[in-house]
């Protein structure tokens, strides 16, 4: 059934909200398993709204997201759970749930996979908790597993966030402005231990991001958003001057660029 | 200084209201009504009336002092117990109806009709004084803490549901929407998004509300609704002040024990 190879595949999408803004407009990204994505653009562009629009906590107003094969957009109750769980997302201000513990918030990415009275009384398979584990030693916070998750600072809070998404098993993760309540140490650490995750695990990811040296630091393609449309989809090299002012507006980018290349050799 | 010639720029708090007229009209109806107000509670005020009065208020007071516990001892116990019951059973069932009503009367998570459906029910259990409703179940079930019992429930589900929804639509909808994007379904966002956010105020709410149950208990017996507000009322009637200082006495100790209770448990889950 799949016309091509691509794992997801977004066409033509349009958001439209009730008080009449168009948030999105004929948005097409096609993106192939693994890859890595970063979605730039100015506040008010929609890059919220598309990734919302993917896993459908938003419902776009016309057009088609086609995830393996299947057409989101036309799913709704069970079915659409069963699609959301091979979706993992990733918040800006983290979004755990404060007064649970953290194996219960990395836990939580495995709901859609257990029944309910099973998860009221946290009653998680075996392999479950395993790879919870697992994945909190991966994100370096296994000795905080029975902390409350308002315990931790920001850099261990989004680090739970990345255990939870991942925990669901999923083919992409959307991740909204990870690193945007982090100070620029954590931001880059975050940033690193989120691209490193998704090879290892050949999830692709599409990546919110304010911070342009930091998206063309980490990631190999870049989509600009303007408006709700896309005006610029290439690799960071080709992010000059021009096209960043075409998506931000004039201002003076020197430093950005610059910035970028100081940065790489510092990296390496 | 420089600027010498800037005038002094006053300020003041702005008036509530604008209108001076308006203000000042205001400010004298208030004051008239009161004085009016006062004129006829005067003329209602006999002093031949309060000097007889004077020796039972004195009997009263005195007695109330020197409780006596013990004439009436297998009455206060049935009193007492049966407000226990009516309080611990009322609010148990109350609590746990008021649950649903609570998130079809959140805003932000049920659909329209539910929550207008609810918001009717929350209004219908909080527009009626709960002495009200006991009357009308002492008729419908006959005297007994039966009549009370289905009284403070419903005053319990009005009560609990409304300031629960309020505490739901003031959540954080991030923490929803993470749950939501794991792909859990309605009842496991619930307890796992919202319960977790709510669920300190829900357990202050319930030891609050148990012990305002019981101090209702003790009224609605005045009506016959079962509970210690019979004896009460019983031993105002027939002028054994000693008795009533006695059940006034159990009933402060009770609410302040509950008190105590209500306040450690919601220091505990905070």
């Amino acid at each position: 059934m799949a016309q091509t190879n691509n794992m997801l595949e977004i066409k033509n999408l349009e958001k439209r909200y009730k008080t009449g803004d168009l948030a999105l407009s004929n948005v097409t990204i096609s993106v192939p398993k693994g890859e890595v994505i970063a979605l730039i653009g100015p506040s008010g562009a929609g890059k919220s709204t598309l990734i919302r629009c993917v896993n459908r906590l938003i419902d776009p107003t016309a057009g088609q997201i086609i995830l393996n094969g299947e057409d989101i957009t036309k799913l709704g109750g069970r079915s659409l759970r069963k699609a959301r769980r091979k979706m993992g997302m990733i918040f800006q201000e983290y979004a755990l749930v404060e007064r649970l513990s953290v194996m219960e918030n990395v836990l939580s990415g495995r709901l859609g996979y257990v029944g309910f009275w099973a998860s009221l009384m946290r009653r998680y398979p075996q392999s479950d908790i395993d790879e919870a584990f697992r994945l909190l030693s991966r994100v370096g916070i296994d000795h905080f597993a029975d902390k409350r998750a308002d315990a931790l600072s920001g850099g261990q809070r989004q680090r739970v966030g990345i255990a939870r998404a991942l925990i669901q098993g999923p083919d992409i993760m959307l991740v909204d402005e990870p690193t945007a309540s982090l100070d620029p140490k954590t931001a880059r650490q975050i940033m690193r231990l989120i691209i490193e995750l998704a090879k290892e695990n050949n999830v692709a990811a599409i990546i919110n991001i304010h911070d342009v040296a930091l998206a063309k630091m980490f990631v190999s393609r870049i989509i600009g958003l303007q408006l709700g449309e896309i005006v610029f989809d290439g690799t960071p090299d080709e992010l000059d001057e021009d096209m960043l002012t075409t998506i931000y507006g004039e201002e003076d980018w020197e430093e950005t660029i610059q910035k970028v290349e100081d940065e790489d050799e510092e990296e390496s | 200084m420089a600027k010498e010639n800037t005038p002094k720029r006053t300020w003041s708090k702005p008036p509530l209201i604008k209108n001076p007229t308006i203000r000042w009209i205001v400010v004298i109806a208030i004051l008239a009504y009161a004085i009016m107000a006062f004129l006829t509670i005067q003329s209602s005020i006999d002093p031949a009336r309060i000097s007889k009065g004077w020796p039972r208020t004195v009997r009263l007071l005195t007695n109330f002092v020197q409780p006596d516990f013990f004439t009436r001892i297998k009455d206060i116990r049935i009193g007492v117990l049966e407000s226990i019951t009516m309080t611990v059973v009322s609010t148990f069932v109350g609590v746990i109806l008021a649950i649903p009503f609570s998130l079809g009367a959140a805003r932000n998570i049920a659909p329209r009709p539910v929550y207008l459906f609810s918001r009717t029910i929350i209004i219908l259990s909080r527009t009626f004084p709960e002495i009200v409703v006991a009357l009308l179940f002492v008729v419908m079930v006959g005297f007994g803490p039966l009549a009370g019992a289905i009284t403070l429930m419903l005053a319990t589900i009005g009560f609990i549901a409304k300031l629960m929804a309020e505490d739901i639509e003031d959540i954080d909808e991030s923490q929803v929407e993470a749950i939501k994007a794991t792909g859990a379904s309605w009842p496991q966002m619930v307890v796992y998004s919202i319960l977790p956010q709510v669920l300190p105020r829900f357990i202050g709410l319930t030891a609050y509300r148990l012990d305002i149950n019981f101090r209702q208990s003790a009224i609605l017996g005045i009506v016959g609704a079962g509970g210690i507000g019979a004896v009460l009322k019983t031993s105002m009637s027939r002028y054994d002040f000693d008795t009533t200082g006695a059940i006034l006495a159990i009933i402060i100790a009770i609410v302040l024990v509950l008190e105590i209770i209500s306040g450690y448990i919601r220091q505990q889950v905070q």
